[in-house]
């Protein structure tokens, strides 16, 4: 608990430490703002994209075999086993100016590194296990009787899918969609790598706390710091939330 | 509707389920396929069901073929082991669930679908209950729900897979009386999977017997208790006494006891066993007519109407089962150490047949007298 309460007053209390207006200033900025509208943009994008992945594959994984699940499983996987840095750093190897693409995407004036949408790429590889590694093992200890019970009375996969299996996963899903939104906002080291910190273009709120807080402007740092702060505390809320209703819902729940 | 299966073979990774399984189900009957688990008896419903897919044979309904179906399109109820009900569901959805999915031009309106479900419901005694959720019905209760959702459907037959499995002894058996009178009142054709001999036999009109992936024997539960086809139906439909011995010249040789048979093969000394049911062993304290055994008494268990002894005979050593009513039970005034005579009535036996050329053992039953 004192590890996980006190840096978080101590980020508030640096924010205010020069007062309100500092305080306001640094929010209102220009560039902040920018910083802002960037991060939602990417989570706004990322997160739906990931949500039809993580479903779709979570389905697939728990309900069907097939050859090469566990190859899916593993890709699944790969995001949490590679450091972020690394995940950035294949993308500028694929699209930098070095990179493989590079030529074809200059051709037809795609910009990928230090673009919008290399955040985005990046982002979406490192929240990519959110949603599936959150549904597998839900959708797989509910077993695939009530799918059958639907087909066999009549539903098509499409029915069975869109009135028993998600209604059956809802609390899951939502737990990694708030789990993937997270992270798609905080995400540091891989953005870092493909953003290239271009200022109102291409700084997520991240990325914009390092660049104040290496020019030494730290009230404003930490300003900027409490909005993420404030992200994580509202994560959690929403997460105990979830917790809490699905506890009590699955009291005596399993059919 | 009947149902056919033919020559059907299934086989998962490293084991078939079904070996070349063909059955006959006559409309309106309800059928029971009994074995014991790993028997295939669930992977042949799946397969009518169309859940699974055979390997090789085919799945007709009333003479049409619907082996490549989807499960969708065969119209058929299945109530599932466990319920499979709709966990986030309130009973009348899903009860109006076949009902509700329909395509709008097939779909019954709102109204309809109501009525529907609320006759139902009280088909199956739960008219009240349309509001709660599955998690707040006992297990009978939500065994009713499946099979009224399967229902409301009208489908061209229903199977069930172990119905009374997860229930209690009351329940089942409450459940077992409703099911009969359902299937009296509507008709249809119902086959239902099920590990028990008992349950078989009380509900169904003919049993489908299973074993290892084939069909050992189908017959009226009369039949197949009375006239097992094989030692496996024999010994599975409720319990047995085994005595080893060897034929020779159609007489067998078990003991001190020899047995004429009808056996006319004249191929040596074959080994040869006698099945025998502990209700048909006959227990006296003199000798009379006949071939009787001495046998001295194990243990004696007093079992409400009936009571077992457990016998040795005193000729081969072997261990057997005698059951009799209380009532003869107390006329004999027999206690555990002391030794009785034994008749052995009702005896089939069977010979391994050295002409067989399958790789399983074919058995001629003989039946045999003193």
């Amino acid at each position: 608990m004192l590890f996980l309460i006190l840096p978080l007053i101590a980020v508030f209390m640096e924010a205010f430490k020069q007062g309100t207006a500092v305080f306001l200033s640094a929010i209102m900025e220009e560039e902040t703002f920018s910083a802002v509208k960037l991060t939602l943009l990417v989570a706004a994008i990322t997160v739906p994209l990931n949500v039809t992945f993580g479903v779709a594959a979570a389905w697939a994984i728990a309900k069907f075999s097939f050859r090469g699940k566990n190859v899916l499983l593993t890709l699944i996987d790969l995001p949490f086993a590679v450091s972020p840095v690394i995940a950035g750093l294949i993308f500028v190897l694929l699209f930098g100016s070095q990179g493989i693409a590079y030529p074809w995407l200059e051709a037809n004036d795609i910009k990928i590194i230090f673009a919008v949408p290399g955040i985005i790429l990046a982002t979406t590889f490192v929240t990519f296990p959110f949603v599936a590694r959150e549904l597998i093992p839900i959708m797989e200890a509910q077993g695939k009787d009530e799918e059958e019970a639907a087909v066999s009375l009549g539903a098509s996969g499409w029915k069975t899918f869109l009135r028993v299996t998600l209604p059956n996963v809802k609390w899951g899903l939502l737990y990694g969609v708030i789990l993937c939104n997270a992270r798609a906002m905080g995400e540091f080291g891989a953005v870092s790598v493909v953003s290239g910190h271009i200022r109102g273009m291409t700084n997520t709120l991240p990325l914009h706390v390092e660049i104040l807080y290496n020019e030494y402007q730290f009230a404003a740092a930490f300003a900027v710091a409490t909005l993420l702060a404030a992200l994580a505390l509202v994560t959690l809320i929403i997460k105990s939330l979830i917790e809490w209703k699905t506890q009590r819902e699955s009291g005596g729940e399993h059919v | 509707m009947s149902i056919e299966v033919v020559n059907i073979t299934k086989s998962y990774k490293n084991f078939t389920a079904l070996k070349e399984v063909s059955l006959h189900i006559p409309e309106g009957e309800l059928v029971a396929l009994l074995g014991p688990s790993g028997s295939g008896k669930t992977t042949l419903l799946r397969l009518i069901a169309g859940l699974e897919q055979p390997d090789t044979g085919a799945i007709l309904f009333h003479g049409e073929d619907n082996t490549n179906r989807d499960v969708r399109e065969r119209q058929v109820g299945f109530v599932f082991q466990h319920y499979a009900l709709f966990r986030h569901m309130t009973i009348f959805d899903n009860i109006a669930f076949g009902l509700s999915v329909r395509s709008r031009k097939t779909r019954p309106s709102k109204q309809e679908i109501k009525e529907r479900v609320h006759l139902l419901l009280r088909l199956v005694q739960l008219d009240g209950l349309a509001h709660r959720y599955p998690s707040q019905l006992s297990g009978g209760q939500r065994q009713r729900v499946a099979l009224a959702r399967a229902l409301a459907v009208e489908p061209k037959f229903l199977l069930l897979d172990e119905p009374f499995g997860a229930l209690d002894t009351k329940v089942r058996q409450e459940l077992r009386r409703w099911l009969r009178h359902l299937h009296e009142k509507l008709g249809l054709t119902i086959l239902f999977v099920t590990h028990d001999q008992e349950e078989a036999m009380e509900l169904a009109d003919q049993v489908v017997v299973m074993n290892e992936g084939r069909v050992e024997q189908v017959g009226s539960p009369e039949e197949i208790y009375h006239l097992p086809a094989n030692p496996f139906v024999y010994s599975f439909l409720g319990r047995v006494n085994l005595f080893r011995g060897r034929i020779r010249d159609g007489k067998v040789r078990l003991g001190e006891a020899e047995f004429e048979t009808e056996w006319e093969h004249n191929s040596g000394e074959l080994p040869a066993v006698g099945y025998m049911r502990p209700h048909d062993v006959e227990i006296a304290l003199a000798p009379g007519d006949g071939h009787f055994v001495q046998a001295r008494i194990q243990h004696i268990s007093p079992l409400g109407p009936i009571v077992r002894l457990d016998l040795r005979r005193l000729d081969t050593d072997e261990l057997f089962e005698a059951e009799l009513s209380h009532q003869r039970f107390s006329e004999l005034h027999v206690e555990e150490k002391s030794t009785v005579f034994v008749k052995l009535n009702n005896l089939s036996f069977y010979v391994e047949s050295p002409a067989a050329t399958t790789p399983r053992p074919t058995f001629l039953p003989i039946q045999a007298s003193f």
